[in-house]
């Protein structure tokens, strides 16, 4: 396993700090292309941040984006970095899947802290809506495994839904206990102006929905979505200068796992997030205990079932029975996917990452507005990329 | 974790065949060996772990140097799906349902699971593998096998 020796140094300090964050509507942006969603996202973080010069100050660019066949546009940190004013910076793209965002936040962490950059943009984009739904289907089986996958005919939902029934066979996990996710992050999109489907769900209407790949149905899967979002985050000693309420990065974990699932030991666990909230405890010197809000990778409703187990916010095999103790609700003890998440709030997989650590940063800020956590202190942010191969996991707190 | 991959093959494969040492441990040479109607790994000589599908570096001990061995096609489903919304290629064949076989040596694999009513599919039933060796106009032409019950 991956040892934490190089990293003691860096416990218990802030390793950035978030001094600004944009978020675009997430939804079918018709007629806009990703470069143009991204401008609305750092609009908003420049417009948040008038000490910010974004022209003078910005020294970096990483951004996450994950197909090129949607738009027939790869080179996007170039791309993007230009539509956002932002012309001749350094500008580097992400890739990790799903995760593509949450790499590019630790992408901009290692600037940071290597003192190569004082400021720096980090977010994602992606624009999937003008796709039909089996093309979509096709882009996004491309960050799983080809020769032995995709080849076979199973999609992205059907990988997930090949843990759901291993999940269910070895714990009992029900249909019911997936739906109630659905039920969950729905409300708190209903709530979010900026999420995808901004419309509650019943538990019938979420169980009743057309089957996707069994056990999982229409309302388990994350939806097919446009968005942008991005963070300017800083060294954390001239944080004050941009803003009053600096944000600290106060861990940073990433690991990787076999492209296809059928190598891995476990069908009912994410090694590979497992290993980065280790390694993210680890550095933030918290625990799971102490977390007061919490972004998780809900592609699929089983997502955060295990995402709950692998955090260590339940014991393996209890995620079912944690979601239906109302402890993940917003007026639970530890409200999980505040935003809507991938489910309601949507997926534009490469904008994922960071647009999980938006809603941190409005959490934290008390900015959160109808669904504000009240004095949330600690917050945490799984990202997810593919069937699991690749994870990141950032732990965030107020100064 | 690695414990289940490296236990000792049904046989080594040296035959008829003439599988020469130079065959190239890919996965190319993996499907050539399905439109031929056997499941083959690459064995490494120095570790003794079988990589399923074969790999050109052991990715426990970095050695080079493999053997073919042929790998009993049966065993148990241990997890499934019934797949409604497919890829454009597979539309047509919706609803299907894929699984993922734990072998008897312990390794896993995933394919499509075949011959058997779908509601008759139960973690847990025993699998053999068939071999087809049909192949596709475009790239990869990889042939295909699936999974049928016992």
């Amino acid at each position: 396993m991956v040892t934490q020796e190089k990293e003691n140094h860096l416990k218990g300090k802030p390793l950035v700090s978030i001094v600004s964050a944009g978020l675009s509507r997430f939804g079918k942006l018709e007629g806009l292309y990703a470069r143009e969603i991204f401008a609305q996202a750092a609009e908003e973080a420049f417009n948040r941040c008038p000490n910010l010069d974004p022209k003078k100050d910005i020294k970096m660019l990483f951004v996450g984006h994950m197909g090129e066949s949607y738009e027939h546009q790869g080179h996007t940190g170039a791309t993007v970095a230009d539509w956002a004013g932002l012309l001749h910076i350094p500008a580097t793209r992400t890739e990790t899947a799903c995760a593509s965002s949450g790499a590019a936040l630790r992408a901009g962490v290692f600037a940071v802290l290597s003192g190569m950059c004082d400021v720096v943009m980090v977010g994602g984009v992606e624009k999937m809506t003008h796709r039909t739904t089996p093309e979509v289907t096709e882009y996004l089986a491309m960050a799983s495994d080809f020769p032995f996958e995709q080849w076979h005919g199973i999609t992205f939902p059907g990988l997930y839904a090949l843990m759901a029934t291993a999940h269910m066979h070895k714990y009992g996990t029900t249909e019911e206990h997936l739906a109630m996710v659905a039920v969950k992050n729905h409300h708190n999109g209903f709530l979010n102006p900026k999420a995808h489907m901004q419309r509650e769900v019943t538990l019938e209407q979420a169980l009743s929905s057309r089957v996707i790949a069994w056990p999982l149905k229409l309302y388990d899967c994350s939806l097919i979505t446009d968005g942008a979002s991005c963070l300017i985050i800083t060294k954390p000693e001239i944080a004050k200068k941009y803003t009053d309420m600096p944000i600290q990065v106060i861990g940073s974990g990433q690991a990787s796992d076999s492209i296809g699932i059928y190598e891995r030991e476990s069908l009912t666990s994410l090694i590979a997030a497992k290993i980065a909230a280790r390694q993210a405890y680890e550095m933030a010197e918290v625990g799971p205990e102490d977390v007061d809000v919490a972004e998780v990778h809900d592609c699929f409703t089983i997502a955060e079932i295990i995402a709950y187990e692998d955090l260590g916010l339940c014991k393996p095999g209890e995620g079912g029975g944690f979601v239906e103790s109302g402890k993940t609700r917003l007026n639970g003890k530890l409200p999980v996917n505040t935003s809507g998440g991938l489910k309601s709030k949507g997926h534009p997989v490469g904008a994922t990452g960071t647009a999980q650590a938006y809603e941190i940063y409005l959490q934290l800020t008390e900015q959160a507005e109808k669904r504000q956590v009240k004095d949330a202190r600690i917050g945490l942010a799984h990202n997810v990329g593919g069937s699991g191969a690749t994870a990141t996991v950032h732990i965030f707190r107020r100064e | 974790m690695l414990a289940a991959l490296v236990q000792q093959p049904q046989f080594t494969f040296s035959g008829g065949n003439r599988v020469s040492e130079q065959t190239p441990f890919t996965i190319e040479q993996f499907y050539k060996y399905i439109g031929q109607g056997k499941l083959m790994g690459g064995k490494c000589k120095k570790c003794g772990k079988i990589h399923l599908p074969p790999r050109p570096l052991c990715d426990k001990c970095f050695s080079k140097e493999f053997e073919w061995t042929q790998i009993k096609p049966k065993g148990k489903l241990v997890t499934y799906t019934i797949i409604h919304v497919a890829p454009p290629q597979f539309q047509q064949m919706a609803p299907y349902a894929v699984g993922i076989v734990q072998l008897e040596n312990g390794l896993k694999i995933p394919g499509m699971i075949k011959e058997v009513a779908m509601e008759q599919i139960k973690v847990g039933m025993e699998l053999t593998i068939a071999f087809d060796s049909t192949t596709d106009s475009q790239w990869p032409q990889w042939p295909r096998y699936y999974f049928k019950p016992a």
